[in-house]
C-alpha cells in the first residue's frame, strides 16, 4: 500500500510501542469533567437496549484476555466469529428473502410471481393463524382469523394452488410453521411430486422449532415431549430422503419479539438448538448427519452494535459446543448459518414511514453480522399486512445495502474493534450462564414446564415498557417527536368474503375425495403415532396424497398425544 | 376505602401474542388493582363468564392477529346475553384508526394502540372502573 501521507509516526517522534499513558490520563480526567445530557432520552447512555453495561470508550486493555486465535481467528474456520465464509458478501450475497402469504393461495401465489419477478431470491410461506393452529378454515376456533396474518392451507390442494406456475425444483422455499410443520412439509413434498419433482431436488427451510412456541411464540398443539420425537422423525426423513432441505430453523425472532433481551434471544435460542442436537443424538443419529442441516433465524433490533456482536457471538458460542460438547466432526456442523429479519416490534404504528429507516439501520446491523439472509420489513407490517408499494420499498433497502453501500467488500469490518470484541465476548458470557440456569432445571423442556423462560422474558419486556415510561429511552413518534394529526396510509385489508370462501374450498374437498381412503391413512398415523419405532413422516404424505384436511390430521394426532395448555404467568 | 379494582386481562381467539396482555396486566397490578390473566386462546363466552365469576369491574382484550373486528363485537354480544353489560369493556392492540371508530360505536370503551403510555390506560381503567367501586 502507498504511503498516504508523509510524516512521522507521531508528532513527538515517540516509538509505536508506547502505551499512551500521558494520553490515557489526559482522557481519563477529561471524561470525568463532561456533564452527560439530560432530558428525554438520556437515562440509558450508560447501557445497551438489553441492559447490558457500557462504558463510554473501549481500548486495548479490554482485550487483556482476548486471543487472536481462540476467539477471532480467520473467517471462514472455527470458531468462524467473523463468519462462515472465507470471503463473505464478496463471493454470494445474502438471499433477500421476504416473508410473505396472506388470504388464500391464489392471492399469495400472485404475491410470489410479483416478488420473484422483481429479483427475490426465494420464497417465504407465511400462514394464517388456523393453519399455524392446526384448525382448517371452517373450525370454530377459526372464526375472523382465516387469511389475516398469512395465507390459509387446509389441504393439499391449497398447497398446490400456492405454487402454480412456480418451479419447485428452481427456487428455494421457507415455510414459517411449527406445531404442525410435518404436515406442511408433507404437504410441499406431495404438491411437487405431483408435478414430477422428485423430494431429493427440493431445497428450502421449514421452521419447525417447537420449543420456542412455549418460551415465546406459543403456536403448540401438543405437549413438547410427543412435539420432540415428531422433530426428530422430520430430522431422519430428511437426512435420508430431502438431502437439500433445512430440517429446523431455530428461531431467536419471536423470543425477541415477545420482548426478551438480546442475550436471552441469544442463550435461549441456542439452548433450543443444543436440546435438537441432543435429541437427535439420543435418538441414535450420528451428530454429524443432522446437525449440517439445522439453521438459526434471529431477530435484528435496533441497536445497532450489540446486534452485530450478539450475531458474532452465537457464531462462536455454537461452534464451539458443537465441536467441544457434542462432537461433531465436520466442520458443517460447527457453522451457524442464519436467517435474520429486522424487528417487528422496533416498528411503530405512529409515523410509519420511519419504520423505512429504522429497518435500514437493523439490515446493515445483520449484514455486518455476517446473515445467510434477510427479510427486512414493511414500514405498514405493523398496522396490517404490507401493500405492494411498502413491500417494494422494503426489498429495494436491502439491494441498496447490497450493491450500493459498499459494506459487502469487507469480511467482518468491525472485528478488532475494542468495542466490539468486548461486546461480542461479554453477550458470549452472558449466554453461558443463561446455558448453567438451564442446566439447573435439567433442560430446556423441564425449564419450559417450570415457566422460566417465560418469566426471563415478561420481566425483560415489562423493564422496557417502564423506560419507555420513564422516557429513560425514546422512540420517536412515540415518546417523543410526536405529531398531533397522523397521516393515514393506505392498508391492505383481508375481506370476510376469504374466509366464507376459503370455508367452501375445504368443505368441497371433503366432499370430492375418497373417504374411505381418508380413514384409512389416518388410522395408519395413529398408529404410527403410538410407535416410536415408526416414523411419522411416510403416513403423513400418504395422507395428505389423500386430501386429508390439516385440521383432520391434526385431530387423529391430538387423540393419541393430547394438547398442551400452558400455565400462564405474567 | 373502596375495594380494590378487579380487572380481566384477556387474550382471545388462536392470537399467542401475549407480550402487550402481560405488560399491562403487570401495570395494572403494580397500580394496586387486582388482575386476573386469562392465559391464551380463550373464546369471547369464556372471557365473559371469567368476568362474570371474579366479580371483575373490567376486561381488557388484547388481540394483534388482525381478528378483531370479529372477536371484540363477540365480547360485547356476550357481555349483553350474560346480563353483564356493566363490565367496563376495553381493549389494545394493532388495530386501524377506522376500526378503532366502529369498535367505539359497537360498545367497546376504549382501544388501546402500540405505543398509548401504561399511565393513560392505568388513568382510564381507574377512572371508568371505579366508578363501580365508589
Amino acid at each position: 500500500m502507498a504511503k498516504l501521507i508523509d510524516r512521522p509516526a507521531s508528532t513527538d517522534g515517540a516509538k509505536p510501542d508506547q502505551d499512551f499513558s500521558t494520553e490515557r490520563q489526559r482522557w481519563e480526567s477529561a471524561s470525568a469533567r463532561g456533564k452527560q445530557r439530560k432530558g428525554p432520552g438520556s437515562g440509558a447512555v450508560d447501557r445497551t437496549i438489553s441492559d447490558i453495561p457500557l462504558k463510554a470508550l473501549y481500548e486495548p486493555q479490554d482485550l487483556e484476555n482476548f486471543d487472536l486465535a481462540r476467539d477471532l481467528s480467520y473467517p471462514g474456520q472455527y470458531p468462524f466469529t467473523r463468519g462462515i465464509h472465507p470471503n463473505m458478501y464478496r463471493d454470494r450475497l445474502w438471499t433477500m428473502r421476504q416473508f410473505a402469504g396472506f388470504g388464500n393461495a391464489k392471492q399469495t401465489n400472485e404475491r410470489y410471481h410479483f416478488l420473484l419477478a422483481h429479483g427475490q431470491h426465494g420464497l417465504s410461506v407465511a400462514f394464517d393463524m388456523p393453519t399455524l393452529m392446526g384448525y382448517d378454515s371452517d373450525a370454530g376456533q377459526a372464526r375472523g382469523e382465516v387469511g389475516k396474518c398469512g395465507v390459509a392451507i387446509d389441504s393439499l390442494a391449497d398447497m398446490e394452488q400456492l405454487f402454480d406456475g412456480i418451479d419447485m425444483a428452481d427456487i428455494t422455499t421457507s415455510m414459517t410453521i411449527n406445531g404442525p410443520a410435518s404436515i406442511a412439509l408433507a404437504q410441499y413434498v406431495a404438491a411437487a411430486e405431483k408435478k414430477g419433482i422428485p423430494r431429493k431436488a427440493l431445497g428450502g427451510t421449514i421452521q419447525a422449532d417447537i420449543l420456542k412456541e412455549y418460551i415465546a411464540q406459543k403456536e403448540w398443539i401438543f405437549p413438547p415431549r410427543p412435539h420432540m420425537r415428531i422433530i426428530v422423525d422430520m430430522m431422519r426423513f430428511c437426512r435420508d430422503e430431502m438431502p437439500k432441505w433445512n430440517t429446523i430453523s431455530i428461531s431467536g425472532y419471536h423470543i425477541r419479539e415477545a420482548g426478551s433481551t438480546a442475550v436471552q434471544e441469544l442463550a435461549f435460542t441456542l439452548a433450543d438448538g443444543f436440546a435438537y442436537v441432543e435429541a437427535g443424538i439420543k435418538a441414535g443419529m450420528d451428530v454429524d448427519s443432522f446437525a449440517p442441516r439445522l439453521s438459526y433465524f434471529f431477530n435484528s433490533h435496533i441497536d445497532f452494535f450489540e446486534e452485530i456482536c450478539k450475531f458474532r457471538a452465537a457464531r462462536r458460542i455454537y461452534a464451539r459446543h458443537m465441536r467441544e460438547k457434542y462432537g461433531a466432526k465436520d466442520p458443517r456442523s460447527w457453522q451457524l448459518r442464519f436467517h435474520t429479519q429486522t424487528a417487528g416490534c422496533s416498528a411503530t404504528a405512529q409515523q410509519p414511514e420511519n419504520n423505512i429507516v429504522r429497518v435500514a439501520y437493523e439490515a446493515l446491523a445483520a449484514v455486518l453480522g455476517g446473515t445467510q439472509s434477510l427479510h427486512t420489513n414493511s414500514m405498514d407490517e405493523v398496522l396490517a399486512l404490507p401493500t405492494e408499494k411498502s413491500v417494494e420499498i422494503a426489498l429495494r433497502t436491502q439491494q441498496i445495502l447490497a450493491y450500493e453501500t459498499n459494506v459487502t467488500n469487507v469480511v467482518d469490518p468491525l472485528g478488532g474493534s475494542y468495542f466490539i470484541e468486548s461486546l461480542t465476548d461479554e453477550m458470549e458470557r452472558e449466554a453461558e450462564q443463561y446455558f448453567d440456569q438451564i442446566e439447573q432445571y435439567g433442560g430446556v423442556i423441564e425449564a419450559i414446564e417450570a415457566g422460566f423462560f417465560q418469566r426471563e422474558i415478561a420481566d425483560a419486556s415489562y423493564r422496557y415498557a417502564r423506560s419507555l415510561e420513564t422516557k429513560d429511552r425514546i422512540i420517536v413518534g412515540v415518546n417523543h417527536f410526536q405529531k398531533e394529526a397522523e397521516r393515514e396510509i393506505d392498508l391492505l385489508r383481508i375481506g370476510e368474503d376469504i374466509e366464507r370462501g376459503q370455508a367452501n374450498a375445504v368443505q368441497s374437498v371433503r366432499e370430492s375425495r375418497d373417504q374411505a381412503k381418508v380413514d384409512a391413512t389416518l388410522a395408519r398415523l395413529k398408529t404410527a403415532c403410538d410407535d416410536p419405532n415408526d416414523n411419522l413422516m411416510p403416513h403423513l404424505i400418504d395422507c395428505v396424497n389423500a386430501y386429508a384436511t390439516e385440521g383432520e390430521i391434526v385431530e387423529a394426532m391430538v387423540e393419541v398425544y393430547g394438547r398442551y395448555t400452558e400455565r400462564a404467568v405474567f | 376505602m373502596p375495594r380494590p379494582l378487579r380487572i380481566i386481562v384477556a387474550k382471545a381467539g388462536l392470537d399467542g401474542h401475549d407480550r402487550g396482555a402481560k405488560v399491562i396486566a403487570r401495570a395494572l397490578r403494580d397500580a394496586g388493582m387486582e388482575v386476573i390473566y386469562t392465559g391464551l386462546f380463550q373464546t369471547p363466552e369464556q372471557i365473559v363468564q371469567t368476568a362474570i365469576q371474579e366479580d371483575a369491574d373490567g376486561i381488557g382484550l388484547s388481540i394483534l392477529s388482525g381478528a378483531h373486528m370479529t372477536l371484540f363485537p363477540l365480547v360485547v354480544e356476550q357481555l349483553k346475553a350474560q346480563g353483564a353489560g356493566d363490565i367496563v369493556f376495553f381493549g389494545g392492540g394493532t388495530i386501524p384508526p377506522d376500526d378503532v371508530a366502529e369498535l367505539k360505536r359497537l360498545g367497546v370503551q376504549e382501544i388501546f394502540t402500540p405505543g398509548a403510555p401504561l399511565s393513560e390506560i392505568i388513568e382510564f381503567v381507574k377512572r371508568e372502573c371505579g366508578a363501580r367501586v365508589a
